[in-house]
């Protein structure tokens, strides 16, 4: 293998791990942290802080509830 | 699904089919090899007798029919049908607050979508159906996603998106009428009690006597609230983090199950089926009022990583081990309707024991309510809901796989009730014998043993077979020695997602009673009364937890009697759904369509009521309840004792159970009946007006985001995106709802 197919596999792992860490972070919605932040950034608020953030959504989970199938 | 599904079409920017070109032929040569897969492998499966099967052969017919039906079949209904319009806003861009209405990534919608969607229900019914062989599972399965559940699930899904994410019994009531919403809405709760009872049931009868089971279930409650904690306060919001930390300690009470058996501590979780119900009911109660951070979220967090995890390691193992078929394309019991598993004949009996996996009407109290008022784009709806049934379907075909790849002698001796194989190897082997099959009580033994379990004989309800197939397979496909692990690893897997379903449907199901008995006594209504919440959770759980005792206590196999009445119920549902979006297409001034849910739809209905007239009116006890009920009390009356019956108690109890289950059978049938009858006055007159009728569809918005439609974007799609990142600007898109550093779209 020459070195520039090993640095094109290396990205392409690296661009694949990332995907993923980013579809999960997602789906978990870990990620609404940062949509959050990035949304009081370009607003100018002060944001809250994330314990006070994470009760929040706690809260509205326990409002909608989720079904789950058989 | 095969990522070459969706590379080649968008859904189209416009509707009617616009944008429509002439196929490259790259494209035309891609499909026909996809075609030509899909034949070769129907045709050995349907070919095949008496020789040596792949049960790769299933997979391949699965997967090449599910590819041409997603990219042509579900175009077509996106495109001509439903007519999805990406110009149009949907509620989550018009509505958007970040809460329920939330402009979300199709991927991960499709994630969220499916993890609601599926769970045990694909797992168990077709493990039960093999008793009629591997073909009628196999058509029913694929044909039956195809035509029906993902086109129920898509549609349902399109429909209350267009009306803001109403729900099932909602637009029910809107569109059909009050007295068929008002049985819809009956209908959708006691399908749900019924559906409770009969997950909770195969978890009971999984656990039963197994300490190593009972032991890594257990551990999951302590875990769960660790992870609840941790999230709260530890490190709010590390959700990955405690996920992973969750699943190692999973894995270690999965371990650490197999040193307790011969302990004091494996002595005391030798549970006895009774004694589970008491624990699960109690454990029902308190996870619907201990607030969701605590046990329901991080346990569906665990649940959602395992049920992938596992499924995707399935279909490696199945790869990798490439399992032979075990059992007869079609069985005797198929043709002569005598099997143990569940009485009756192929027609209608194999159609509404697979329920979720070909056709599951619970999908579209999920369709309609959450997922859809996270839709970025209209034309996602193919991809969310008719892809991820599709996958729900992969599922099924799966766990049959699972079930034909393993003896036949022991899946039968598994899978009839204690009350023929009277509950030793001995007897077991004896009974399988008889019906035609080779096995030993040495070789039930055996197999026992290999997964240290103590006893294998009529371990019903679908679960534990489907961990002896996994257990198999995993052991062929990475190596010998830890069948024992697979196995328990596979129960707990199974388990973990039933007891989700089950916290889950208990708070769903209080919040309906809440809100309904609030109509009339308003501070019930209020879910931040401590003492409503209470009475209604209690109220729900007391209704499950009874069928489930009911279940549990049956002289004649609890699964026997139960399973069918939950998969008719799961379909019956269906058939509202399927009712509803018939109703709608002509409504809106598409009769020529109305075949594509109207289709499914008569099939649904002859399936569902010729089950209900047999299980209500069948002069053959072992298949109409009240036949069943007719000839216990004929015996109690003339003072005799009918096997499986022991006693007198038990005698009564078959009397009552089947009285119990007759009547449910038939009110649910009776509920449908009122819906079709309404929907067929509305189609009547909608009919009449030649043209479409008002319904209570949101008018029409136009959007101002971008997103691709298939699961990758077109190249077409990707010069989209660009432009709208040049004219916009980057980072000031929405409310940060998208993640930029997302992969390539």
């Amino acid at each position: 293998m020459t070195e520039g197919n090993a640095t094109a596999v290396r990205s392409a792992v690296t661009r694949a791990l990332r995907g993923v860490h980013w579809y999960l972070k997602e789906l978990t919605g870990e990620a609404r942290w940062d949509d959050y932040l990035r949304h009081c950034a370009e607003h100018g608020h002060e944001p809250m802080g994330r314990r006070e953030f994470e009760r929040r959504r706690a809260d509205e989970r326990e409002r909608n509830p989720v079904s789950r199938c058989c | 699904m095969s990522t070459t599904v969706s590379r080649n079409d968008a859904g189209g920017p416009a509707p009617g089919g616009a944008g429509r070109r002439r196929p490259s032929v790259r494209t035309v040569l891609v499909w026909s090899a996809v075609a030509v897969v899909g034949a070769v492998a129907w045709t050995v499966l349907a070919l095949a007798r008496g020789e040596t099967v792949s049960a790769l052969w299933i997979l391949f017919a699965a997967l090449s029919s599910y590819a041409i039906a997603y990219r042509f079949y579900a175009r077509f209904i996106a495109r001509r049908v439903l007519q999805v319009d990406d110009r149009r806003a949907t509620p989550a861009e018009r509505l958007h607050n970040g809460i329920d209405f939330d402009v979300t990534d199709r991927r991960v919608l499709f994630g969220h979508h499916f993890a609601a969607i599926a769970g045990a229900g694909p797992l168990v019914g077709p493990v039960l159906a093999a008793q009629m062989g591997y073909l009628p599972g196999t058509i029913w399965i694929i044909v039956g996603v195809i035509f029906a559940g993902a086109v129920q699930d898509m549609t349902v899904l399109f429909f209350s998106m267009r009306r803001n994410g109403k729900s099932l019994g909602q637009m029910v009531r809107e569109e059909i009428g009050i007295v068929g919403g008002i049985a819809a809405l009956i209908a959708v709760f006691a399908i749900m009690i019924i559906i409770l009872a009969v997950l909770a049931l195969i978890v009971v009868n999984a656990l039963a006597e197994s300490p190593w089971g009972v032991f890594s279930i257990a551990l999951t409650i302590p875990i769960a609230l660790f992870m609840g904690v941790y999230l709260r306060t530890l490190r709010p919001g590390r959700v990955l983090e405690a996920t992973a930390i969750g699943v190692v300690l999973l894995l270690a009470a999965v371990i650490g199950g197999g040193l307790i058996d011969d302990t004091g501590l494996g002595e005391a979780l030798t549970l006895s089926k009774e004694t589970l119900v008491i624990a699960l009911v109690v454990y029902g109660f308190v996870a619907s009022v201990l607030p969701v951070w605590l046990l329901l979220t991080p346990r569906d967090y665990l649940s959602t990583f395992m049920k992938v995890g596992v499924i995707v390691l399935l279909a490696i193992g199945l790869l990798l081990a490439r399992p032979v078929l075990q059992a007869d394309a079609v069985s005797e019991f198929a043709r002569e309707g005598t099997g143990p598993v569940f009485a009756g004949s192929l027609f209608p009996f194999v159609f509404i024991t697979i329920a979720c996996g070909a056709l599951s009407g619970f999908h579209a109290l999920i369709s309609s309510g959450t997922t859809p008022k996270m839709v970025a784009k209209e034309s996602q709806v193919r991809l969310i809901g008719y892809g991820g049934m599709l996958m729900e379907s992969f599922v099924a075909i799966s766990a049959l796989i699972a079930a034909v790849v393993i003896d036949q002698g022991l899946y039968f001796a598994m899978n009839a009730p204690a009350g023929v194989t009277g509950g030793t190897a001995e007897s077991a082997a004896a009974y399988v014998n008889g019906l035609g099959f080779d096995t030993t009580a040495q070789d039930l033994a055996a197999a026992s043993a290999a997964i240290q379990e103590p006893s294998l004989v009529s371990r019903t309800g679908g679960a534990p077979t489907l961990a002896v197939g996994i257990a198999q397979i995993l052991s062929d496909a990475f190596g010998s020695g830890m069948a024992a692990f697979w196995y328990h690893f596979a129960i707990m897997f199974e388990a973990l997602f039933i007891l989700t379903a089950v916290d889950a449907g208990t708070r769903v199901g209080r919040f309906m009673l809440q809100d309904t008995i609030g109509n009339v006594w308003k501070r019930f209504g209020d879910l931040a009364w401590r003492p409503g919440n209470i009475m209604a959770s209690a109220a729900v759980v007391a209704l499950w937890g009874y069928i489930l005792y009911v279940g549990v206590t049956d002289p004649l196999g609890g699964v026997n009697q139960l399973f069918p009445l939950f998969g008719i119920a799961n379909q019956l549902l269906a058939a509202i759904a399927l009712t509803l979006v018939t109703v709608l297409l002509i409504k809106h001034g598409k009769a020529k369509y109305a075949w594509v849910t109207g289709i499914p739809l008569a099939w649904d209905l002859i399936v569902t009521m010729t089950a209900s007239w047999q299980k209500v009116f069948s002069a053959d006890p072992r298949v109409g309840y009240f036949a069943q009920r007719q000839r216990y009390a004929d015996a109690q009356a003339a003072g005799e004792l009918l096997a499986p019956a022991q006693d007198a108690d038990q005698m009564g109890r078959i009397i009552y159970n089947s009285t119990l289950n007759g009547v449910l059978q038939a009110v649910f049938a009776l509920l449908v009946l009122v819906v079709v009858v309404n929907a067929v006055v509305v189609i009547a007159r909608a009919l009449r007006a030649r043209g479409p009728v008002p319904t209570t569809e949101e008018p029409a918005v136009p959007s101002s985001i971008v997103e691709p439609s298939g699961l990758f974007a077109t190249a077409e799609e990707k010069r989209a995106l660009a432009e709208q990142e040049r004219l916009v600007g980057a980072g000031t898109r929405g409310h940060g709802t998208f993640t930029e550093e997302g992969p390539s779209r």
